[in-house]
């Protein structure tokens, strides 16, 4: 069944159809829409959840740790101050190993104050231990939180669906949905393990000391480097039900390509008519999308890229003093493999300055030049 | 020889277990094994940051015989609340869902999350334990230390000078249904709240006065008859507000003298005489002040008060406080 | 009492953590400078020691007895037993 959605509603309808049982949620601009219309579904009953209207973001997320750690299937939304708001209890949540899936709006964080889009709010909880999706369409949002969901309740790690402020989460596309039975099928409920029961009583998060510390820590990475292989076998039966893969690294016309672009979210949308047009004036251009920021698919990049003439990762975020955050993942990806690219990174629509496909190509011209630097602020006005 | 007592005014199931890591004479240990005899083992707790976060035990031990699900410093309301929406959603029924933390957790940092479960009335029952200061980081003032006590951060020469932070009427200000005081020395008061408050539908709020020897400065052998004094003194009045209705359950026939009980403690041995007069008048006013809350909230939801015949209500509330 | 529980490593450990046993196995008893000792000739069977005790360390029955295994000595019993039946001493 197709509906055309913001990507708001996408959020919302997912998290309906993939009957999250618990929701609570605050709520910030540009993502109210989302718990708006949870809301009303679970007012109007056809959503079986309870919807906990928490007084700020940090209780959002503690409230799902506690609905997930009784055994819920457990979901929130929100963005940059939001999130950052979450960000201890993000911690508590992957440590915790509970299952949690949450939508972020990629927005841009303050001061000064800005509703429009960047990815500096979820990157920065790039070592909190959730999985990443970085949604390239409406489309995608829907799919990746059913996806999210199973994965997450697989590998005991909770997962982050982003999506851009206003120009997915406000701009209205076209979403597949799968029919109910269909999607029960692909996810059916949870069954939650080490929960918090009076019939098996158990302490969670005591005290624990260096001598067993070290080995949770190493169980809940070795559960990220599964989730690789989890995420791949997952995206491969979504496939099979919809038709629509999705892969970690996805790469388009990268096939004979001398210069790549790696981009995520939107954007990856928007490159593709930039290498279209690239390639109708006889060039030889691709672009990868980057889907997983964690965990990073670090084999399908290095097996992508390496050999390639040129490579330009387009960041719509920076780390101050040293470089977009996907360029610095993807050189880390490439280093000391034969045949690695050039690669030179570049930062654009910090705030929500718009990444036009004029300026993917300006990008890719830039970037197959000899003399381009290694780091390059796109478009800046000094 | 040894036989089971045949009159125990506390019920005798325990659901903690020796071997705890409490110090000596620990309040906080006595108000938890009261509070679990009143509410059974279908229940669970989750603790923010506070002294029972280490007196559990560390992993992989623990001291209570319920699930204990150990949470961030500020957000123990919050978790109680998912924790609840949770386990219906899991289909279990008629569970005990209790955050329990000490005053830090409960006054200063953690009172956003309070005030937002409270607001809501989600369905939890929020147990403060309360021994008056940050005790488990080393004895640092709260807005829960009272006025005058020596802490690490408010030492004798600049003592806590604020009074203490009245997160009672705080609570009754948020309209719930049942909001009490106890104290770990009169444990049968305190089962007797936490039984009543277990089966009330809503948000529910008890703060128990619990003594900390080491952050008393007093000898651990004390810890009771500190406690019987802070409430024979009016320090720390026992009371209930059942829907908005002032009822203080324990009225000292004679008034004990705040000095009595500021002398058992090293916390207040820097203050003068004129100082202690002080506390004593805050200590007058304060209980003033609690029966005329008595009073009127009886007549404003048409109750008598003992002694006293029935009055025609007076205001809304009365069904609900009648009923 | 219960057993110490052993962890060779992740091996032995949930996915979180989780406690897999209580607390039992800790004798705090060692924690003891001066221990209580119940006069038997005094004692009124009233137990407000067992009511007191923040460590579970004096038997329900009747007449009540110390658990030394985990008696911290804090003097509580001692101090609120109505009949003063119940000295702490030292060397014990």
């Amino acid at each position: 069944m197709k509906q055309v959605l913001t990507g708001n509603h996408a959020v919302s309808h997912a998290a309906r159809v993939g009957r999250a049982q618990v929701v609570s949620a605050y709520p910030i601009t540009p993502q109210t829409q989302v718990v708006e219309k949870i809301s009303e579904f679970v007012a109007d009953g056809i959503m079986d959840a309870k919807f906990i209207k928490v007084e700020s973001e940090h209780s959002a997320m503690v409230a799902c740790i506690g609905a997930s750690a009784a055994g819920a299937r457990a979901f929130t939304a929100t963005s940059a101050q939001g999130l950052a708001l979450m960000h201890e209890v993000l911690h508590w949540a992957a440590n915790a190993r509970l299952p949690i899936v949450l939508a972020n709006i990629n927005r841009a964080m303050a001061p000064p104050w800005t509703i429009w889009t960047d990815q500096i709010d979820s990157l920065s909880q790039r070592d909190t231990g959730w999985m990443q999706f970085y949604a390239e369409s409406n489309q995608d949002v829907f799919d990746s939180i059913l996806i999210s969901f199973k994965v997450a309740e697989q590998v005991l790690l909770p997962a982050m669906v982003v999506l851009e402020a206003f120009f997915l989460s406000h701009t209205t596309e076209p979403v597949d949905f799968p029919e109910q039975e269909e999607a029960d099928h692909f996810l059916p409920p949870r069954v939650a393990t080490h929960t918090v029961d009076p019939e098996h009583p158990a302490a969670f998060g005591g005290l624990t000391g260096p001598d067993h510390y070290y080995e949770l820590k190493y169980m809940e990475h070795n559960a990220m480097l599964e989730a690789k292989d989890v995420i791949e076998r997952t995206a491969q039966e979504y496939g099979d039900v919809t038709g629509r893969y999705y892969k970690m690294a996805d790469p388009y016309r990268c096939e004979d390509a001398d210069t790549v672009l790696v981009v995520s979210g939107g954007v990856a949308s928007t490159v593709k008519d930039a290498v279209d047009e690239a390639r109708a004036a006889g060039k030889k251009l691709g672009s990868l999308k980057i889907w997983t920021f964690r965990p990073f698919p670090r084999g399908e990049v290095r097996e992508l890229l390496l050999g390639r003439k040129k490579v330009a990762v387009v960041d719509r975020n920076i780390s101050f003093g040293q470089e977009g955050i996907f360029c610095t993942e993807v050189k880390a990806s490439l280093y000391g493999q034969d045949g690695a690219p050039p690669v030179s990174g570049f930062i654009a629509g910090l705030g929500g300055r718009d990444v036009k496909v004029r300026d993917l190509l300006a990008v890719a011209e830039a970037a197959e030049k000899d003399d381009c630097p290694e780091f390059n602020w796109y478009g800046v006005k000094p | 020889m040894a036989e089971v007592p045949k009159k125990l005014t506390i019920p005798p199931e325990e659901y903690i277990c020796s071997g705890h890591l409490a110090c000596q004479g620990c309040g906080a240990a006595l108000a938890m094994r009261y509070a679990l005899k009143a509410l059974g083992p279908n229940t669970v707790y989750t603790v923010p940051a506070c002294c029972w976060s280490v007196i559990d035990g560390p992993f992989p031990y623990t001291t209570l015989g319920v699930p204990l699900f150990h949470i961030a410093f500020e957000a123990a309301a919050a978790s109680a609340c998912g924790l609840a929406a949770g386990l219906e959603m899991m289909g279990k029924k008629g569970v005990n869902v209790v955050a329990w933390g000490g005053d830090g957790g409960t006054a200063d940092i953690g009172i956003q999350s309070l005030s937002g479960a409270a607001e809501r009335n989600d369905n939890i029952l929020y147990i403060c334990y309360d021994n008056e200061a940050y005790m488990n980081t080393g004895v640092q003032r709260s807005s829960s230390t009272p006025w005058g006590a020596w802490t690490t951060t408010t030492p004798a020469r600049h003592f806590k000078n604020r009074p203490k932070k009245n997160v009672v009427d705080i609570m009754v200000a948020h309209q719930i249904p049942y909001v009490a005081t106890a104290a770990m020395a009169f444990p049968e008061d305190l089962v007797a709240k936490v039984a009543k408050a277990k089966d009330i539908e809503g948000t529910k709020y008890i703060q128990i006065l619990a003594s900390c020897p080491p952050g008393w400065r007093m000898a651990p052998e004390y810890s009771v008859k500190s406690v019987r004094l802070a409430v024979n003194t009016r320090m720390w009045p026992l009371l209930e507000v059942d829907r908005g209705v002032y009822k203080i359950n324990r009225k000292p026939r004679k008034y004990t003298p705040v000095a009595e009980y500021l002398k058992l403690q090293g916390r207040f041995a820097h203050l003068t005489e004129e100082q202690v007069q002080e506390i004593q008048e805050m200590v007058d006013a304060n209980w003033d002040r609690l029966l005329f809350l008595e009073k009127s909230t009886h007549e404003m939801a048409g109750l008598p008060l003992k002694g006293e015949k029935a009055a025609a209500p007076k205001g809304k509330g009365s069904e609900a406080a009648a009923g | 009492m219960t057993e110490k529980i052993e962890i060779r490593g992740a091996c032995d450990m949930p996915p979180m953590a989780k406690s897999l046993g209580r607390m039992s196995w800790n004798l705090t008893g060692s924690w003891r400078n001066v221990t209580p000792v119940i006069d038997y000739e005094k004692c009124t069977i009233c137990m407000l020691c067992w009511k007191f005790c923040p460590d579970l360390a004096i038997t329900c029955t009747e007449p009540p007895q110390i658990i030394l295994d985990y008696c911290k000595g804090c003097g509580v019993c001692a101090e609120e037993c109505p009949a003063n039946c119940i000295d702490m001493k030292e060397g014990l």
